[in-house]
């Protein structure tokens, strides 16, 4: 709470002031200086789990797919074609000519290497989810490679042109994960030439880059400095020192907006927050309302989502009314809505027996300021909520024990456009599932393995449609991050959270 | 004087061996390092190969004596976060940390000491007045806001003072400074009650008596006298800065020791954090004994005890 009241004052002082401040960083330095909040424990992507992560591989690596982030469609990269052999078999014809950041060339030997390293689990890849489906690849001649997977998995497409980048066999043999960490070599539109863990990374414009995809890099050289504190990174704006800053906070984006000094840009992510209930009774909660599909519905009904996004959230975010994000496939809409009925909620409530609500905890990991909004929306239905906030990974220990009875939480599927990366991940009975319902475990399976399209709709559609009516979850709405940034520079967001030098110039 | 170096020498080691054991059992009730690890994408198959790869799934007692038994050897293992060895890694930011720390307590010596001095000669005057202001603003101002303020004035509508980083020694001064100040009222009230009472004692009496110029009373008598407690307050409070500069380093992103401290305890990083607690504890075990040590040296009388 003091805190917020402090951002507020924060930026009341700084509007304040906005008559100085003489420009350091722009157009005429060539370089362009961003600042990222938090600190990236290693920049080789397999061993990293966080969005500045996701920023930088893109930046530095190619993948052997492109997926155009505005039309969603597949795109060669290093890949100029590929088949599927058999349901567990895809071959690549890979592009030729392109030499990573070091000079060494691409070709069928880097493929084979990194995707075999990366698939040895006991390699230690941190988000091994992106690449277990691949058990081993095979180099058929220079430029064509085949890739075995371990079993159907439709959405290998999609992993291969989001976090699966190629490294170039001989350097990363030679200098492991740590080695890439602290001087990565891609064939990306971006090389690094500078990595002060924790302080700064320098990237400088490709300009050997292959005809990719992406595009050609114009900026000459980024600067990206790590600056925890969201004031001082606004303050460092003000000053002149930094061009580019992003995920800054609605309140906050909003005052910097009507200042008329910045470009203020808002996109919706691919996260989205829920509550999860213990529907299948798994907590120590003794009587469990929660495996009473009436007071799971009540629940949904007593919460006024609108009012939270309109006031809390803003921007592009929007009401999600399923376990995963609209724009992924297979995420169909066709599913059970609750709008924001209390009288419906109390009277549920009182059909199940709990005329005077009952009590209960919220675990809770981030924005505490809409999950206080959430249990306030249910005191008005009488039900009494405790907040518990808690670390992220503390709540997921105890979720994962089923000790957990009621939890607000987010996903934000690794911007993988495709329903199984995330209520695949929640409904498979999987520790985490706490609805366990196995009519939706064997659809999502089905849905999740098959080759035909169709046949995954139908599937996902079954499953979604039966956990809405189940109303296991209250799927809340998407987020959304706002970025800010000098007006000399041209830049559009895109609605996946990855931020893109690629597409950036001056004015 | 040797014994009582000795004695203080043991002290120190059992010291620092409780608080890494209560540290290390600690942490290892907190969390789950496992979950942290793997990263919000993982399934609970990910955790639990991960628990096994690393050994969380050994008794704490097995795991405490490792950790020990490779710290001994000044091996404090590798970052879970970072996959880098801790020693390195705490290494490069303990230089940003103890720079910062030395300036902090410098700054907050040097205004404190001459304005507490400057207090008791002359109680309740307008010196007084402007040092007890002083010291109830620096009380009562959070070091974020104070931070803050520093930034919106000298960095963005002076522009003289770069807003954070650590690049030039330019950077350091507005850390210092809000560093330094949430030190100072403690220093100074001390000063002040401690000059105060030297002041009034029988041999400040006889010294003025014998005719010593005052100068000389004040700074080799009474001064020499009332800094004894000071001494032993700045050992504890230089600690405090090294340990806990956890939010100036946070506002002026200075990524030193405190905040890679802060960052890790929340990452469940075990190896860094246990790291970092040990050197903070040896921080103050060896700042209170070189306090041990200049008190001796000012006041003879403590040699013999």
């Amino acid at each position: 709470m003091t805190h917020s009241v402090s951002l507020k004052m924060t930026i009341a002082a700084l509007a304040l002031s906005v008559a100085a401040g003489e420009a350091m960083a722009d157009k005429a330095s060539g370089t362009l200086y961003a600042g990222f909040t938090k600190e990236l424990e290693n920049v080789d992507s397999y061993f990293n789990s966080s969005r500045e992560g996701v920023v930088m591989q893109r930046a530095i690596w190619d993948g052997l797919i492109y997926r155009d982030p505005i039309t969603n469609e597949y795109k060669g990269n290093l890949a100029e074609s590929w088949t599927w052999v058999d349901d567990t078999t895809l071959e690549f014809k890979l592009r030729q000519g392109i030499t990573f950041h070091n000079g060494e060339p691409f070709n069928a030997d880097d493929v084979v290497y990194t995707v075999n390293f990366v698939a040895d689990e006991s390699n230690g890849v941190k988000t091994q989810r992106n690449v277990n489906w691949m058990k081993s690849a095979e180099k058929i001649d220079d430029y064509t490679v085949r890739i075995y997977l371990k079993e159907k998995f439709p959405a290998a497409i999609e992993f291969l042109s989001g976090p699966v980048s190629i490294y170039p066999n001989e350097y990363y043999a030679e200098v492991g994960p740590s080695g890439m960490g602290l001087k990565p070599v891609g064939t990306g539109p971006y090389k690094a030439v500078e990595v002060v863990p924790g302080q700064h990374f320098v990237l400088e414009k490709n300009e050997n880059y292959h005809d990719s995809p992406k595009g050609q890099p114009s900026i000459e050289k980024v600067d990206i400095r790590t600056i925890p504190d969201v004031n001082t990174q606004i303050a460092e704006l003000f000053s002149g020192s930094l061009d580019l800053i992003w995920q800054v906070p609605a309140d906050q984006a909003q005052k910097l907006e009507q200042m008329g000094q910045f470009t203020v840009a808002n996109e919706s992510t691919m996260r989205v927050g829920y509550i999860s209930m213990d529907a299948a009774g798994r907590s120590s909660m003794d009587p469990n309302p929660f495996t009473d599909v009436r007071v799971r519905k009540a629940v949904n009904y007593a919460i006024d989502r609108q009012a939270i996004v309109d006031n809390l959230l803003k921007g592009k975010s929007i009401l999600v009314n399923t376990p995963c994000f609209p724009s992924q496939f297979g995420c169909v809409q066709d599913v059970t809505v609750y709008d924001y009925n209390p009288e419906k909620a109390k009277a549920l409530l009182a059909e199940a027996g709990y005329p005077d609500g009952f009590e209960t905890d919220l675990y809770a990991y981030r924005n505490r300021d809409y999950a206080e909004a959430v249990i306030s929306f249910l005191g008005e239905v009488g039900i009494k909520v405790n907040l518990k906030y808690m670390q992220y990974s503390a709540i997921r220990e105890l979720n994962m024990k089923g000790e957990v009875p009621f939890n607000f939480s987010t996903w934000g599927s690794y911007s993988i456009n495709d329903a199984s990366a995330m209520v695949s991940q929640f409904f498979k009975l999987g520790s985490l599932d706490d609805a366990r319902d196995e009519g939706v475990a064997a659809d999502l399976a089905t849905a999740d393995t098959s080759t035909d399209p169709a046949t995954r709709i139908e599937y996902y559609t079954k499953a979604l449609q039966r956990i809405t009516d189940q109303a296991y979850w209250v799927p809340l709405f998407s987020y959304n991050t706002n970025y800010v940034f000098k007006t000399d520079v041209d830049y559009t967001p895109t609605p996946d959270e990855v931020l893109r030098f690629t597409t950036m110039s001056w004015k | 004087m040797f014994q009582f170096i000795l004695k203080r020498l043991g002290l120190a080691i059992l010291v620092a061996f409780t608080v890494s054991f209560i540290s290390f059992s600690l942490l290892f009730l907190a969390g789950d390092p496992a979950a942290a690890l793997a990263g919000e994408t993982a399934s609970g198959e990910d955790i639990e190969a991960l628990r096994h790869l690393y050994g969380f799934d050994r008794p704490m007692m097995v795991q405490y004596g490792d950790w020990l038994f490779s710290a001994l050897r000044g091996d404090f293992g590798e970052s879970y976060y970072f996959k880098l060895p801790v020693a390195g890694l705490i290494f490069d930011r303990l230089s940003i940390t103890m720079t910062l720390g030395v300036c902090g307590i410098a700054f907050a010596l040097l205004t404190a000491v001459p304005l507490g001095v400057a207090a008791a000669i002359r109680p309740n005057s307008l010196i007084d007045r402007i040092a007890l202001f002083l010291s109830v603003a620096g009380q009562a101002l959070p070091s974020f806001w104070f931070g803050l303020i520093l930034v919106v004035v000298f960095s963005i509508k002076l522009g003289w003072l770069p807003p954070s980083g650590t690049a030039t020694w330019r950077h350091f001064i507005m850390p210092t400074i809000v560093l330094g100040y949430y030190a100072m009222p403690a220093i100074m009230r001390l000063t002040r009650a401690g000059m105060l009472e030297v002041l009034s004692s029988d041999y400040i009496r006889t010294a003025r008596a014998k005719g010593a110029p005052e100068m000389r009373v004040m700074f080799k008598h009474a001064l020499r006298n009332a800094i004894i407690p000071v001494v032993s307050l700045a050992a504890v409070q230089m600690g405090f800065m090294l340990g806990g500069s956890i939010v100036v380093e946070s506002i002026f992103a200075l990524h030193g020791a405190g905040y890679l401290a802060w960052e890790s305890i929340g990452r469940n990083d075990l190896p860094t954090v246990q790291a970092l607690i040990l050197i903070f504890a040896m921080f103050y075990i060896v700042f209170t004994f070189l306090a041990d040590v200049l008190n001796a040296w000012l006041d003879p009388r403590m040699r013999s005890s």
